[in-house]
């Protein structure tokens, strides 16, 4: 148990650690206009996670200005399949794989997005659903598009790209924050958390804050377990159903 | 009360899977199967990967052959031999299922191939028994109807390798279970499911064993070739949920208690009968979902294997 506890405090100390560093980092040195921070940097999914809410708050410099809040999830390389009907019945067929996709995309603003910016402007910096930078396949252009929106929209209906704009709440020009909401089936990995600010359409300032989602607890440790040592995995799940089914048989052999 | 499955990557009721593995659990104590071939469906039904249903219910199926093998060896009534041979086959064919099955998940075609398998089977498997039970009801209402023959030669009994089975007091082809076997082994990796209904009328009919034998023996091969499977599909495909495992091994526990004594004191033709329904609704649904145009055509998913 010493041991074991050991290598979980060890493992804390590192993300805490990775944590510092990537903030440092994070922070490039023309961002003074905008200083913002998040209410945790580590969202632990433990066994009973049900989706939590995070806080982001932090304050401007000078005039009236927009905020867009962006969150972005870890990239990963996503397989798009469309069905077709074959023999009646409806089968994968053509396939397309998009690189850089993120696993989760979350936006806030002040205002609609079309009041802040251009779509040039918006599209220089990933901002918005329909501006989100993924690396296409080689594809004739509609059937590009055809399934890029089906991305999205697949993304959208597993709850991890949130097409409602969150609420960004300014006090006196001076003060912002907004809510995060990020739901159970959030996938893990090291997140980024941006804050725009704009004027007169232009992004003037950014500051990049990372966020960490990552398996706690003994969850974590069976999946970890599961994918590093999936023979042994198989073993402890044989054992433990070889067990209790021997448990079974003895508890009602009598009854 | 909700709960994180790790390798399903979801967080889902634990009192939903629970009275899952209950109900199923009753069916089978009620009918004398091994309830797989509901199980898997119904995880499907709720949301759980079919690849991580697949191989959760493979390795819930271990523990429940399990507790019934051991009763009928307590009572004598499993042929070693047959089961061994039996048990080669199976270890083959799971080995074969497993790997087509990674195969399939790669191309993006395993869902549909499980969801057809599941339909054909389930459709063969649940309009016998209603035909037999429907025959059986109305043989009861009739007395003095014929009886069937019990043992017919055909080209089966001509194969090579012949064996002697003491137990079953059989002479026959080695050939036969084993083929027997190496199917029942592929449809345990593709389908999850144990294969007890596909074994014991081949056993009784195919091979002419003694009932008596006949569920002990499957249920000796089904411990061994579910848990080959089990190991495979966590080794190579990363798929065996044991959260999930847990509270479905739980319920059904409780549940086949429950089901064996209800069993015994409801009448057994049409018992037969409504599992028949109980079978083929399963297959309409999964039927409907296959024919009828899906919602988004598109779907999407995470690079496995050979994308």
């Amino acid at each position: 148990m010493r041991g074991l506890g050991a290598i979980f405090l060890g493992s804390r100390l590192a993300l805490l650690l990775v944590t510092f560093l990537l903030l440092g980092l994070a922070r490039p040195v023309w961002a003074q206009a905008v200083v913002a921070d998040l209410s945790d940097h580590l969202i632990a999914v433990t066994t009973g996670f049900v989706g939590t809410k995070l806080l982001m708050f932090g304050a401007i410099e000078g005039d009236a200005a927009d905020i867009i809040i962006v969150v972005r999830g870890p990239a990963d390389q996503v397989v798009v399949r469309r069905k077709e009907r074959l023999g009646g019945i409806w089968v994968n067929r053509h396939k397309l794989i998009f690189g850089g996709v993120p696993a989760f995309y979350r936006l806030a603003s002040t205002r609609s997005l079309d009041e802040i910016a251009s779509n040039r402007i918006l599209a220089r910096h990933g901002i918005g659903l329909d501006q989100i930078r993924l690396i296409n396949p080689k594809a004739e252009e509609g059937e590009l598009s055809e399934f890029r929106a089906a991305l999205i929209r697949n993304k959208q209906r597993l709850g991890l790209y949130p097409s409602a704009n969150g609420q960004i709440a300014l006090l006196g020009n001076r003060l912002f924050r907004s809510d995060i909401f990020f739901p159970s089936n959030v996938p893990t990995g090291t997140y980024n958390v941006t804050v725009y600010l704009l004027r007169g359409g232009k992004v003037i300032s950014a500051q990049t804050t990372p966020l960490i989602v990552s398996k706690i607890g003994i969850g974590a440790q069976a999946f970890a377990f599961a994918h590093r040592h999936s023979a042994l995995y198989g073993v402890v799940a044989l054992a433990m159903a070889l067990f209790a089914g021997w448990l079974a048989g003895a508890i009602f052999k009598r009854a | 009360m909700q709960i994180y499955l790790p390798i399903a990557e979801l967080s889902v009721n634990a009192f939903l899977f629970l009275g899952m593995g209950a109900g199923v659990g009753f069916l089978s104590g009620l009918f004398g199967v091994g309830g797989g071939f509901l199980m898997t469906p119904l995880l499907i039904f709720a949301g759980i990967p079919p690849a991580v249903a697949v191989a959760t219910e493979a390795n819930q199926i271990v523990a429940s052959s399990v507790s019934g093998a051991l009763a009928h060896w307590r009572r004598g009534n499993v042929d070693i031999k047959m089961g061994v041979v039996l048990l080669i086959g199976g270890f083959i064919g799971s080995t074969l299922g497993v790997w087509v099955f990674g195969l399939l998940q790669g191309l993006g075609q395993i869902d549909l191939v499980i969801r057809l398998s599941y339909v054909v089977f389930l459709g063969i498997i649940g309009a016998l028994m209603l035909v037999e039970s429907l025959k059986a009801i109305s043989r009861q209402r009739k007395p003095g109807g014929r009886r069937r023959k019990l043992h017919q030669h055909n080209w089966l009994h001509g194969l090579p390798f012949k064996m002697r089975f003491r137990r079953s007091k059989l002479y026959i082809s080695a050939l036969l279970p084993f083929g027997i076997g190496v199917l029942v082994g592929i449809l345990a990796a593709i389908m999850g499911v144990g294969g007890g209904f596909i074994m014991v009328p081949a056993m009784i009919y195919l091979l002419g064993m003694p009932t008596a034998m006949v569920v002990g023996t499957s249920l000796f091969q089904i411990i061994f070739v579910t848990a080959n499977v089990t190991f495979l599909q966590a080794w190579q495909n990363q798929t065996v949920d044991i959260f999930l495992a847990l509270l479905l091994l739980t319920g059904g526990v409780i549940g086949a208690q429950l089901g064996t004594r209800a069993g015994s004191k409801l009448p057994g033709e049409q018992l037969r009968s409504m599992l028949a329904l109980i079978v083929l609704g399963v297959c309409a649904r999964l039927a409907y979902e296959l024919l009828s145009r899906p919602d988004d055509l598109f779907s999407i998913g995470a690079m496995v294997g050979n994308g």
